[in-house]
């Protein structure tokens, strides 16, 4: 048992936060989200040449092979600069996915396209009314003339604004199990309706018709991968919550020591004091399970990974909500503006608390791995 | 990073479970398991074979005769203990006064109290508590006056304790009394040990709202202590007191007893039924236990953490403050669900001894006898060892700085 960093790991978590401290103020975060695609390639690159898109790729597809411990220190300093350039959209899904359900030969130059920070790549997933579902896919693949093609509606793809290339889960025909495809965003039949999220970050709706998709991996037995990936990404969540809250907990206290009120700082106040405690609370335990989820990404069982996962998301799913809330109303009239930085990271943990699955969704996915116990 | 045990840790668990199942008796361990409340005989006996093992002595370095563990071996053996049904070992003597004594008595009283305490020869309690002085220690008002006559040198206490847990087993007492009443009220303390046997010391039950005895006020009425039972310096009591309660600061978090009780909760929402079918297919009830499930795997991580820290000698950070609070959270919620899981069963009082005689079935219902009893006696675990709202003010203080 070591709950310690290694050096390598330690020098990443470094140069990150060096790079937030110098190139992501909150001045020039607002810069880039004001700007007209809404993320920056500038930043982007720098990203790729500290090495975090190759990070996750495996070595032997050309990246550095990181676990998901080197993803939690990436992800905790995104959060803490709430970085809007799709990391998690662009880089985290799509190599879990390629790595987990593509063949060699098809993820071979792609993955390492990835790695350099040249390709982008998005996974359109969620089917339009089908809120957190992973398996009961309405998107659908037909095969003819020795070609297959989709139709379907997916939502809130990430990175769906900028991405070159898609992976889309769909089925084929009546199949059971689910498949994975890669489509080209420029394809006949692929219209894509780009807009900001609620946080700033950017994403799309993308419809297919009978859109010119190749199929990635054995037809219906991407499931697996599917999972693997969007566990990744709940992953890399709770990690990059932890930043945000850190960092919102850290604003808050020191508000608390400055705004006056009556003659006296507010942090006087037991009641306030004590509702800080309880951020803190809420942002340790959690620390604690995003240490276990990224553990758990390299636990070969994947029910004991599910489960770890799901009870990473439900904790830090509700600490999001604790310490985002609680930081606004402790801020009082300023935390509802939209020019301070309070609200901007609200709305981030608020959003990460509804991605991949709520805390109600794992809570119960949690509680079915209790029945099987 | 990495979560798990290694080879080595899980060794030594394997090896502390094999001595457990050998050496702990097997009805002591049923009356843990059911909850049951455990005589002097029953830690005793326990704490004995531990004695014999060379193991009572978990946090105590060897040249006192202690394990010389290190702070994840001692939370191994906490573990797995509590998952067999051990009694716990009582930390008055163990983990409170002991470290006292050898971090500020001299060496006689470490001849002479150390190695009776391992033994279990003396049973400890604890004299902080007042009837006037809860949370605040400070304001404590039992006298000690320093005299002299021809037997020598000694104190006259006179004054009241309170909330003595186990008092009524105990030989010996360790006390914070008051010298002086100059200066701050902190500045006037002094500990002082007191056999129980003195003349002048009286030990009256407080019967807590499970109807049981578990503590005590004891009265001291000109109790006549040998200067020699004085740890350190007159008026430095206060500074001893507060090393002791930063001594234990991991244990109060319960994770061992904790994991014991999710464990017997799995079983019992798979026996009990609700709407014809087994509790846990129950949605409601088993959303409630999957989150302090998730919670308790939370706080163990943090315990986990804390324990690394102090074993590589890295200063802790702010997680360690947050142990009491959100493990005393965690033991109220797991022993609410037990009884919640009995339903209907929750409600009869059932006295030791009446199920057996009556041989009525549901009244010895042994899944549930104990639970709505623990519910009750565990809402001491938010009060004791400082309420939760004193340590929110002390990580109000000492972590945010505010």
């Amino acid at each position: 048992m070591n709950f310690s960093l290694t050096d390598e790991q330690a020098a990443l978590k470094d140069t990150l936060a060096k790079f937030i401290e110098r190139d992501y103020s909150f001045d020039q975060r607002w810069k880039i989200i004001g700007s007209q695609m809404g993320w920056s390639r500038e930043h982007w690159s720098k990203l790729a040449d500290i090495g975090a898109m190759a990070l996750p790729v495996a070595e032997s597809d050309g990246g550095l092979g990181g676990n998901g411990v080197d993803t939690m220190v990436v992800m905790e300093q995104l959060g803490r600069g709430l970085v809007v350039e799709p990391y998690l959209g662009c880089v985290i899904l799509p190599v879990a996915l390629l790595t987990q359900g593509a063949s060699d030969i098809e993820r071979a130059g792609l993955l390492e396209r990835i790695a350099s920070g040249e390709s982008m790549v998005a996974f359109a997933h969620t089917d339009a009314g089908s809120r957190y579902e992973r398996e009961q896919l309405k998107t659908r693949a037909t095969f003819a003339n020795g070609a297959y093609s989709i139709t379907g509606n997916k939502i809130a793809v990430l990175g769906g604004d900028c991405a070159e290339l898609l992976l889309v889960s769909a089925k084929v025909d009546q199949d059971a199990a689910a498949s994975l495809f890669l489509v080209q965003t420029h394809a006949t039949g692929v219209a894509r309706f780009p807009y900001p999220m609620q946080d700033a970050q950017r994403g799309a709706d993308i419809s297919f018709v009978n859109a010119p998709a190749v199929l990635l991996g054995e037809r219906a037995s991407a499931q697996a991968a599917i999972d693997y990936a969007l566990d990744a990404a709940c992953a890399a969540l709770s990690a990059e919550a932890i930043g945000a809250m850190s960092e919102l907990h850290k604003i808050t206290v020191e508000y608390l020591k400055t705004r006056k009120q009556f003659g006296r700082a507010i942090g006087m106040n037991q009641a306030l004091q004590h509702r800080a405690v309880d951020m803190l609370m809420h942002l340790e335990m959690s620390r604690s399970m995003a240490m276990e989820a990224a553990v758990a990404m390299s636990e070969p069982n994947a029910q004991l990974r599910a489960k770890s996962i799901s009870a990473a998301k439900v904790l830090v799913g509700q600490a999001c909500r604790f310490v985002g809330q609680q930081a606004v109303q402790l801020h009082g009239g300023i935390g509802v503006t939209h020019e301070l930085n309070v609200a901007h990271y609200f709305k981030r943990l608020t959003m990460i608390g509804a991605s991949f699955g709520d805390c109600d969704w794992h809570l119960a996915r949690y509680g079915e791995s209790l029945l099987a116990a | 990073m990495d979560l798990r045990y290694n080879d080595e840790q899980r060794a030594f668990a394997q090896e502390v479970r094999e001595f457990t199942r050998a050496n702990l008796d097997p009805s002591v361990a049923k009356k843990v398991l059911d909850g049951a409340r455990l005589s002097r005989e029953d830690y005793l006996g326990w704490h004995r074979a531990l004695y014999k093992k060379g193991w009572v002595g978990a946090g105590w370095p060897t040249a006192f005769g202690g394990t010389g563990w290190n702070s994840t071996q001692q939370h191994i053996f906490d573990e797995v203990t509590a998952d067999e049904g051990a009694p716990q070992l009582m930390p008055f003597g163990l983990r409170m006064v002991a470290p006292v004594i050898m971090a500020f008595g001299n060496k006689a009283q470490q001849d002479y109290y150390l190695p009776k305490i391992l033994s279990g020869e003396h049973w400890w309690c604890q004299g902080y508590s007042e009837p006037g002085s809860g949370s605040d220690l400070a304001s404590l008002k039992t006298k000690a006056e320093r005299a002299t006559d021809a037997d020598g040198a000694h104190y006259i206490v006179n004054g009241q304790k309170t909330w003595t847990t186990l008092g009524q087993h105990a030989d010996w007492i360790f006390c914070l009394v008051r010298t002086s009443t100059d200066g701050r009220q902190q500045e006037g303390i002094s500990f002082l040990l007191i056999d129980m046997k003195s003349p002048g010391v009286t030990v009256r039950p407080i019967i807590m709202l499970d109807q049981e005895h578990e503590v005590n006020e004891v009265w001291f009425d000109n109790v006549r202590v040998p200067a020699e039972n004085l740890i350190g310096e007159e008026n430095k009591g206060w500074t001893y007191a507060k090393f002791l309660l930063s001594h234990e600061r991991t244990g109060i978090a319960g994770v061992g007893r904790c994991k014991r009780i999710v464990k017997r909760l799995h079983h019992v929402a798979k026996q009990a039924t609700a709407h014809g079918q087994p509790l846990i297919e129950d949605v409601r009830f088993r959303d409630r236990l999957a989150q302090v499930e998730i919670e308790l795997r939370a706080l163990e991580i943090t315990l986990l953490r804390v324990l690394d820290a102090e074993r590589e000698k890295r200063a802790p950070g702010p997680e360690a403050s947050l142990l009491k609070i959100k493990g005393s959270e965690i033991q109220q919620t797991l022993t609410e669900l037990t009884m919640m899981a009995a339903g209907p069963a929750a409600l009869p009082y059932v006295r030791e001894g009446e199920h057996e005689a009556q041989d009525v079935a549901w009244l010895s219902d042994e899944a549930y006898r104990y639970a709505t009893g623990t519910y009750f006696n565990f809402r001491k675990t938010t009060i004791y060892g400082g309420s939760n709202e004193i340590q929110r003010n002390i990580v109000t203080q000492l972590v945010l700085g505010l």
